[in-house]
């Protein structure tokens, strides 16, 4: 079957669909795009499905080749993107023929970019997912990440309607974020000032960030319970080692863990924490549960909205 | 009221995140609390099964993950209410038994010398103690595949190492606390190493890619070398001391 083939693989680039969900038992992550709703951008463009599998391109460099027909959108960080060495739009469909070769320069904005492809790479699934862990050795091709002369498979589509995401849509990525923090888990172990000093302090992202989890450093948090049996980890989860230094846990977390934890930041923020470099400055700002759940559910009607606002070319 | 009963009533519910829920029974390593913990989770799969993304069982928790676009923290905290009204008083092990084969030696185990000299015992004895009781699968996490077995024997209980290793062979059976542990793959680690399972922990391309769950019971079997690599266990190679061979060196 024909479809892509890598050319250079760039800084890190990862085969993803939006995640391996019901695998805790197992022990298995959850992987997917580190910035989801910008994933979902790049599928939304192209009429897939929103499970499709894309590429997750960190920091940039990745160049392919079409071998097919098909339609390419790139979302997220902000690069130079080419096709055939002319430059070409982000957040917008392209159509690609045999031999084009793609190119994504380094990221100007941003870390992570997406590329998808109409239909999909088609990619076999392990465990409910092609999400690629590479501490797992899940996912992807055989749990590696890609590498150049790895071919991709894809079903040629020649017609398409060509779609652009509004300029006024896309996400901004900032120097510094504002994180809202669910109070959650352990968080009446840590007395009423500790948690003010999280909130009052800014922190700044360390260069120990990866999509397992994100350091911060800043003001040091204590927390009076140091014992903890291991439980479950959910996404975003603000995890308090005993040097105070926060570790915000993301999409290849480990499922269990021991460290007392404060809370967990919104999956909508998480997403923009992913595109932060080593330096941003990061706040936290406590919200309800019910907040959160209004917020995300604002985000899907948002969503839903602008997805009947896009350009057609 | 008896010890369970009282656990019964115990439970905490607390918010997580977004779209999770924390169970809580006591904070205790307890084989009762683990068998609560894997009742909890088949009275909720039952109960919400549509809502339910996934769930995450521990020592003494259940992580309750849910759908925040179909149903919210009131209406799941509730659903768990009603469903765990249901949860009996239950000595018995629901999960089964599995039996492991280990290979015991210093050759397969390099820490099993160390044990027995700071516990004053034979290595024979590490090795039976070992083998002596059933143990309970706690929680499954860390690497896919990776078991938490307990309890290991007191007088079996080490510390883990103060520098971790930087390669722990697949296979590996090993003791850190009172826990022990089958490594599921090659990975750094800290525990204590006293022997090979030549039984594969996680295998992606089986159809069971786990031989046990939460709540299974375990026993280590011994069996020696031949018999190790007749069921496929394969010896890594290990830092031997460097020996000086006639004939080949001057």
């Amino acid at each position: 079957m024909s479809g892509f083939t890598i050319i250079a693989p760039g800084v890190l680039s990862l085969i993803q669909d939006s995640g391996r969900f019901g695998q805790g038992a197992l022990g298995l992550t959850n992987g997917g795009p580190m910035d989801a709703p910008s994933a979902a951008w790049a599928n939304r463009l192209l009429g897939n499905h929103s499970n499709a599998t894309l590429i997750e391109c960190s920091v940039g460099g990745l160049q392919l080749r079409a071998d097919t027909h098909s339609y390419i959108a790139v979302t997220g960080a902000t690069l130079p993107l080419t096709i055939n060495g002319k430059a070409a739009e982000q957040w917008t469909a392209h159509k690609v023929q045999p031999d084009d070769l793609i190119e994504l320069g380094m990221v100007t904005k941003g870390l992570r970019a997406y590329i998808a492809v109409a239909g999909g790479f088609t990619i076999t699934p392990q465990f409910g997912s092609s999400a690629t862990v590479l501490r797992e050795a899940i996912g992807g091709l055989n749990g590696n990440k890609l590498r150049a002369g790895d071919k991709l498979s894809a079903n040629s589509i020649d017609k398409l309607q060509r779609q652009r995401l509004p300029a006024r849509y896309r996400p901004q990525f900032n120097q510094v974020l504002t994180l809202r923090l669910i109070e959650g888990y352990q968080a009446q172990s840590f007395t009423a000032t500790e948690r003010q000093r999280l909130y009052l302090n800014s922190y700044k992202v360390t260069p120990q960030a990866d999509r397992m989890g994100y350091k911060l450093s800043g003001s040091a948090i204590s927390c009076q319970q140091t014992q903890l049996l291991s439980e479950g980890i959910c996404y975003g989860s603000v995890q308090i080692p005993p040097d105070g230094q926060p570790i915000v846990l993301l999409n290849d977390r480990q499922t269990l863990g021991g460290y007392p934890k404060i809370g967990s930041v919104l999956s909508l923020d998480c997403a923009l924490l992913a595109q932060a470099g080593a330096g941003t400055t990061v706040y936290f700002t406590p919200i309800s549960p019910e907040q959160a759940h209004n917020a995300l559910c604002l985000a899907k009607v948002r969503t839903a909205a602008i997805s009947s606002q896009l350009v057609s070319l | 009221m008896t010890r369970l009963q009282h656990q019964l009533n115990q439970y905490q519910l607390t918010v997580a995140g977004e779209n999770a829920l924390m169970l809580y029974f006591d904070q205790r390593i307890d084989p009762v609390i683990s068998a609560l913990v894997q009742q909890a989770c088949t009275l909720i799969r039952a109960e919400l099964a549509e809502d339910i993304i996934d769930l995450l069982p521990s020592y003494a928790s259940v992580l309750i993950l849910f759908n925040p676009l179909s149903t919210d923290h009131y209406r799941v905290q509730a659903q768990l209410q009603h469903c765990l009204a249901h949860l009996q008083n239950s000595n018995q092990h629901s999960g089964k038994l599995v039996e492991l084969p280990v290979y015991y030696s210093t050759e397969s185990g390099p820490d099993l010398a160390l044990i027995a000299s700071t516990k004053n015992i034979s290595v024979a004895e590490v090795i039976q103690r070992h083998q002596a009781v059933s143990y309970r699968v706690y929680a499954i996490g860390f690497a896919p595949g990776f078991a938490y077995l307990g309890e290991v024997d007191p007088l079996l209980q080490m510390p883990r190492l103060a520098t971790p290793r930087a390669k722990v062979p697949r296979g590996a059976v090993a003791i850190a606390d009172r826990q022990t542990a089958v490594y599921p793959a090659a990975s750094p680690g800290g525990w204590n190493l006293i022997g090979l399972c030549p039984t594969r922990m996680f295998n992606p391309a089986a159809e069971h890619a786990m031989p046990v769950a939460v709540g299974d019971e375990v026993r280590f079997v011994a069996i020696d070398k031949a018999e190790f690599l007749r069921l496929g266990g394969e010896l890594p190679e290990l830092e031997l001391p460097k020996l000086e061979c006639s004939g080949t060196k001057p």
